[in-house]
């Protein structure tokens, strides 16, 4: 115990924990400003380009990378893959924290944050697909809380809270599901009202399918990419099970990926052809939508294949960070890069460097909290008085 | 073929028929793929994983 809290008192000013509290410092400094002198103060939004990298990063990427939650409950919960049961939690978590920083990035993003509730108690506005994603991210946001509570009911002693909470395991998981259906769904088609504005070869009238495809990809990329990390840095936490498991988690979601990137593949082919865009392929954006679809979708496909094939977990997981960032350009591509494409470059957003930082700083708040949880509360490890 | 097209019928005679085409060689394509994922997992329990790190 003595040695446990020399290692704690000397691992408190590592290189990563100085650099954090840089960020947070500057992070602070620049949420002063944003709710002092006003979105003008510290971003380059303006009344034509009102969604900028706070919706294009945190909220599109954030949902996306945050899908691991509901593909990992799902599989296990539902379909009764009870093999992946020890990557449940860190999944759930991740998803949690992940939802969790959406809704504090939009304080900043919104205007006037404090009419958050305005669609829940003033206006429903039920024929908006924006109320429909609010309502969605909020609800699933409760359910994330309540699925996670388990292990910290089991890391403060209330036993018979976190027993009513795991009897409701199966309905929040169904209930979960649907929820991130419906606004993974969305969050894509609010970009069906603007065909005019995005790309041909990113807008369809199946971008709500695309998003949906994509975020399970993303959901099952995160948790091997998660599980890379944890084994890693937190390898004393985990305990026997999440070790064995480890290897059989990391090859089914693989093999998963791989083939819903190669159904994703498809029907973003399948897109262009029913729109007959192909003339744009050979255009500037065409270059880069094929990196996109051939770098970051064909490219991970195959790789994934070939990692599970050969049982080559370290492919597995490199891959995994690959297909991460593929989601994070995709979803770039589709609010900002391909977004305006028309318009003279002058006219285009740039996102202002305080804006970086303060996506900079909401990621690091997320992993630090991560490692807070993770090094206190049965996530990695079956609690011993609930084997 | 920007401009290819005289009327609606044309194009969607044409896009339609390249995507049942192109939908005919993914639902091939896939079952190939699928066979190439799969072809080693019957011998997953007796081969040790790889890790290279």
């Amino acid at each position: 115990m003595s040695e446990h809290t020399i290692s704690v008192n000397k691992s408190v000013l590592t290189p990563f924990n100085l650099v954090a509290g840089v960020i947070l410092l500057v992070g602070t400094v620049i949420t002063v400003l944003r709710f002092t002198g006003g979105l003008a103060a510290v971003t380059n939004l303006t009344d034509d380009n009102p969604w900028g990298i706070w919706i294009g990063f945190d909220l599109l990427c954030g949902v996306a990378l945050a899908a691991g939650g509901y593909v990992t409950s799902a599989a296990v919960y539902i379909f009764g893959l009870k093999r992946y049961h020890s990557a449940v939690r860190p999944a759930i978590l991740t998803g949690f924290l992940g939802y969790a920083l959406v809704v504090f990035a939009l304080n900043y993003d919104v205007g006037r944050p404090w009419r958050l509730p305005y669609p829940f108690v003033v206006q429903q506005g039920t024929t908006s697909l924006l109320f429909e994603v609010g309502a969605c991210v909020a609800l699933y946001l409760t359910v994330l809380f309540i699925e996670f509570t388990p292990a910290a009911l089991e890391w403060l002693g209330l036993k018979r809270a976190r027993t009513l909470v795991v009897r409701l395991t199966m309905l929040l998981t169904i209930f979960g599901v649907v929820l991130s259906t419906l606004h993974q769904s969305s969050l894509g088609a609010l970009y069906l009202i603007a065909p005019s504005k995005l790309h041909p070869l990113w807008y369809s009238g199946y971008i709500p399918v695309f998003f949906f495809v994509s975020s399970v990809i993303a959901g099952l990329s995160m948790v091997i990419f998660e599980s890379s990390l944890s084994h890693h840095y937190f390898h004393h936490k985990m305990d026997e099970t999440h070790l064995r498991e480890n290897t059989g988690v990391t090859l089914g979601f693989g093999k998963a990926a791989s083939l819903v990137l190669a159904g994703y593949f498809t029907i973003k082919v399948i897109g262009v052809s029913v729109a007959n865009n192909w003339h744009y392929l050979t255009t500037g954006y065409g270059a880069w939508f094929l990196v996109e679809m051939l770098g970051f979708v064909a490219l991970p496909c195959f790789l994934y294949a070939v990692g599970v094939r050969d049982k080559n977990i370290t492919l597995i997981r490199w891959t995994s960070a690959w297909t991460v960032l593929g989601i994070v350009v995709n979803r770039l591509n589709i609010s900002l890069i391909a977004f305006n494409w028309q318009l003279p470059s002058d006219q285009r957003y740039f996102p202002h460097w305080m804006e970086i930082m303060t996506s900079v700083f909401i990621v690091t708040i997320g992993i630090l909290v991560f490692r807070f949880i993770v090094t206190r509360m049965p996530i990695l490890y079956e609690h011993a008085e609930y084997k | 073929m920007e401009g290819g097209f005289f009327t609606l019928q044309d194009f969607m005679t044409f896009t339609k028929g390249i995507t049942y085409i192109l939908m005919i060689i993914s639902l091939c394509a896939m079952v190939g793929f699928w066979l190439f994922l799969s072809e080693r997992d019957t011998d997953q329990t007796v081969e040790e994983p790889r890790h290279h790190e």
